[in-house]
């Protein structure tokens, strides 16, 4: 019973944990209000269901039990090359504006959801992938190429080989996928494999294995950002320059590789998010949208700028979500006075405990506005 | 800036209205393809918008061929973009099939003229306020005589001050709660005792679930709400139990809540019977999810569903499906003539890998059923239509339909267990048609009321 109940907190949560990761990172860490978090979770579902129908074809049909494992890394990569590519396109021109960037973003969720309305998925998937060659074929060459070309005519040569395989990928996927190949906006659905469906039992109580799955995946990107953020020498140089831009710039750190890197792995984890969330229910053009809000409601409660808070808030709401929604206050406690339990019993249905949980936490900003773990020391923001 | 974009939205949907009108031969009608050919020509013609604003409103359809004295334009009212577009635009194709059927059949012969039917199709954008404003707009700028349009209660709640206070008509394809009952709207689908209040019968005394206790799940909105609260009712009446009750807000699809307390409440009697009210993608996460808890019909919970059709079947998938129950009045799977001929044209007209379902049988049926009670009138004036309106019969694709006086339809009602393959295995079917409610009888603020809008006396509520 309370394993039960600890559990379903904690799928909840990590549900919500791995959603607003991502926006930890982009909104904690860079302070970007980046409203097209939810449409770049989007982009990740979109792409498993992409991957899902790719296993399905003849080639690759022997290892269709593993595609879920692998749209993880596809749906990273498209979402953080999105990302990459809104960060050097939009966001870059507006640090320092929160307004306007929240606007500019805003109006980028809108232009993607419309773009999966309406693109064919097909060559959707081409035009991410020319993305991807044209971002990162430049890099690839050694110093001495880009040294003796002119850098200027590398990254041109690589934007037409980049455009001439994303047309290329494109229409061999329409061709051989027929689901790809008419825009739709009709939602979708990611079936998974045979092995992921159904239950495990574990000390008697029996789970879920798409919720196992969501928590493992939960659990990996929460240990490996986490290690990257505090072991590897990006991960430093991204902390010195949230702490203090100024200084790190005149310490040679160049803090708009620094950028472009926070903003594609916070859009990256984005993608992983959608992964998860495609497993649970349709993906559609709206489903980021209805995560971004608990989203923002984590990060805000967790303390902005910190990891661990955002592990504390997610837990705790989903916790509080089963404890509240499933009416479980109750059954521990069963002989509790009249006009409480009446009162419980009120808050026991899903509508009423989102009420009562968004409620306890503007209480509880009232009381700690900077929320559970408020940035200790001096931020040069500040 | 508000001002630009409405604008801009303007001067598209007018040039989208402009290649619906250059579209070579009107007696076809769109199918897929036209689909692509029109959003390709929305974007060349985006050069030459701007001569697009001077053409405005138009009807859908070229000028009249030779064969008819005159047209007449009818409106199309349903949801093209948005969440609910997915659902409400089969409405569209299937109204569209219906006019150009007549069409084809001599059109519509009023008062010795021969008339064709044209359409305006209008974008109620999945958003209530627009339906009204859309309505106004197709009643008094284009001139209408008859609105085909709506999905969900929602808008049709929107609408239906407008239609009172200009005294026009609206005729509404969905199977709904009822509790209402207007003089200017025609209720082609279900009221609750065509659908949900046989279902619980049966789900209560003849399903393999019969006499364990009920549990009922829906989206929190009006429909579930007042629906699941004349299922109560009848329960009670029935001697069933309801051990509990939960409505997610729309466009939640956290279930993991819901998923425990259907556990808590019915694991103690070995399983029971799950009511789903559940809206549009809504369902596809409560059904994955049930199946992995293990909520499934093996171990002996049924869920009956009310909207759940054959569309829907194959968008959330029959293997999450397999094995529970739906109530409708119209299923693709009925062995008749009529509904295998409706179902061919459609996949004729549509493409093969379409299906047609409930809500779309109704939107067909109510096409039929106002140009037979314009025939009858002899004119398109919104009295007199509706004076000839009640008592129309026609024999629609599930059987025989009535107009009755309280502007619902009799039908019969079918109960359905979904098949591993998709569709409907009918399993019960009623002695010919059931009459409509428009006040429900378990409800104790209706009961003992109903409608009659042949007697000026009677009306919108009377008591029985």
């Amino acid at each position: 019973m309370l394993l039960d109940s600890l559990f379903n907190g904690v799928a909840i949560g990590s549900v919500l944990l791995v959603a607003a990761l991502g926006l930890a990172i982009v909104f904690g860490l860079m302070g970007v209000i980046n409203l097209a978090h939810g449409e770049l979770m989007m982009l990740g579902a979109y792409t498993t269901y992409v991957t899902q129908l790719i296993f399905k074809l003849p080639l690759l049909k022997p290892y269709y039990n593993a595609y879920v494992i692998v749209s993880i890394f596809f749906a990273f990569i498209v979402s953080g090359v999105v990302g990459i590519l809104l960060e050097k396109t939009v966001i870059r021109k507006l640090y320092g504006s929160p307004l306007e960037t929240l606007l500019a973003t805003w109006g980028v969720s809108l232009i993607l959801q419309q773009f999966v309305r309406s693109v064919p998925l097909a060559y959707g998937t081409g035009l991410v992938i020319s993305l991807i060659i044209g971002l990162f074929l430049p890099t690839v060459f050694s110093l001495k190429v880009k040294e003796s070309i002119n850098y200027k005519y590398v990254k041109f040569s690589s934007w037409i080989v980049a455009a001439f395989a994303g047309v290329l990928s494109g229409n061999l996927i329409s061709s051989s996928v027929s689901k790809l190949s008419r825009a739709s906006a009709r939602n979708v659905d990611v079936t998974a494999p045979a092995w992921m469906r159904g239950q495990v039992e574990i000390l008697g109580t029996a789970f879920p294995k798409t919720r196992l799955m969501i928590i493992i995946i939960t659990l990996i990107s929460v240990i490996a950002i986490t290690l990257f953020l505090n072991q590897s020498a990006w991960g430093m140089r991204i902390r010195a320059v949230t702490q203090n831009r100024e200084m790190s710039d005149c310490l040679g750190i160049s803090t708009e590789k620094v950028d472009v890197l926070t903003f594609g792995i916070g859009s990256g984890l984005a993608g992983v998010a959608g992964v998860a969330v495609s497993l649970l229910g349709s993906v559609g053009p709206n489903v980021g949208g209805n995560y971004i809000v608990g989203c923002f409601m984590v990060v805000v409660l967790g303390g902005v700028g910190n990891l661990l808070g955002t592990i504390f808030a997610s837990f705790g709401i989903g916790i509080m979500t089963d404890l509240i929604g499933a009416g479980r206050l109750l059954s521990i406690w069963p002989n509790m006075p009249l006009p409480l339990s009446n009162t419980i019993n009120f808050f026991a249905t899903t509508s009423m405990a989102r009420v009562m949980i968004f409620a306890l936490i503007v209480i509880f900003l009232q009381f700690k506005p900077t929320g559970l773990f408020p940035q200790k020391g001096r931020m040069v923001e500040s | 800036m508000d001002s630009t974009k409405s604008y801009l939205r303007y001067k598209i949907k007018s040039h989208s209205l402009i290649t619906f009108k250059l579209s070579p031969n009107e007696g076809q009608l769109p199918n897929l393809n036209e689909f692509m050919r029109i959003s390709r020509r929305i974007l060349a013609g985006l050069a030459t918008a701007s001569l697009a604003v001077t053409v405005t409103s138009c009807g859908g359809g070229s000028d009249t061929s030779g064969s008819f004295d005159d047209t007449v334009t009818v409106g199309i009212l349903h949801s093209l973009s948005g969440t609910m577009a997915i659902s409400e635009s089969t409405l569209v194709d299937t109204e569209k099939m219906a006019i150009a059927e007549i069409n084809a059949a001599g059109g519509v012969s009023v008062g010795g003229k021969s008339y064709k039917i044209e359409y305006i199709v209008e974008d109620g954008a999945s958003d209530w306020p627009t339906f009204a404003e859309k309505s106004k707009k197709l009643i008094d700028q284009d001139g209408v005589p008859v609105v085909f349009g709506g999905w969900t209660s929602a808008s049709r709640k929107a609408m239906l001050p407008v239609y009172e206070s200009k005294d026009a008509f609206l005729y509404y394809p969905i199977q709904y709660e009822a509790q209402e009952c207007s003089n200017n709207i025609f209720y082609t689908g279900a009221s609750p005792n065509q659908q949900s209040e046989p279902a619980t019968d049966f789900m209560f005394k003849r399903s393999p679930a019969a006499g364990k206790p009920f549990f009922l799940v829906g989206s929190d909105y009006v429909f579930p709400r007042t629906s699941n609260t004349i299922t109560k009712e009848q329960l009670k009446s029935l001697g069933g139990k309801v051990v509990g009750e939960d409505y997610l807000p729309l466009g939640n699809t956290e279930v993991a809540p819901i998923i425990s307390k259907i556990k808590k409440a019915l694991a103690p009697s070995g399983g029971g019977v799950i009511i789903n009210t559940l809206n549009g993608d809504q369902n596809v996460a409560f059904f994955k999810q049930i199946q992995d808890a293990g909520i499934t019909p093996s171990n002996g919970y049924y869920v009956m569903n009310y909207s759940i059709a054959e569309e829907e079947i194959s968008t959330i998938g029959p293997e999450f499906l397999e094995g529970h129950y739906g109530a409708w009045n119209y299923m693709m799977s009925i062995d008749t003539p009529e509904s295998k001929k409706f179902a061919a044209d459609f996949k004729a007209l549509y493409g093969s890998d379409r299906v047609v379902a409930d809500p779309q049988e109704s939107a067909y049926n109510m096409v039929y059923l106002w140009k037979q009670a314009v025939e009858d009138a002899g004119t398109f004036e919104n009295s007199a239509v509706r004076e000839a309106l009640v008592g129309q019969t026609f024999d629609a694709p599930q059987g025989p339909v009535e107009v009755m006086p309280n502007h619902h339809l009799a039908q019969t009602v079918r109960i359905g267990l979904i098949k591993s393959e998709g569709g409907f295995e009918i399993l019960e079917e009623t002695d010919g048609v059931v009459y409509p409610q428009a006040w429900n009888q378990f409800e104790p603020s209706s009961k003992g009321y109903a409608c009659d809008w042949t007697d000026p006396s009677k009306g919108e509520r009377y008591k029985l």
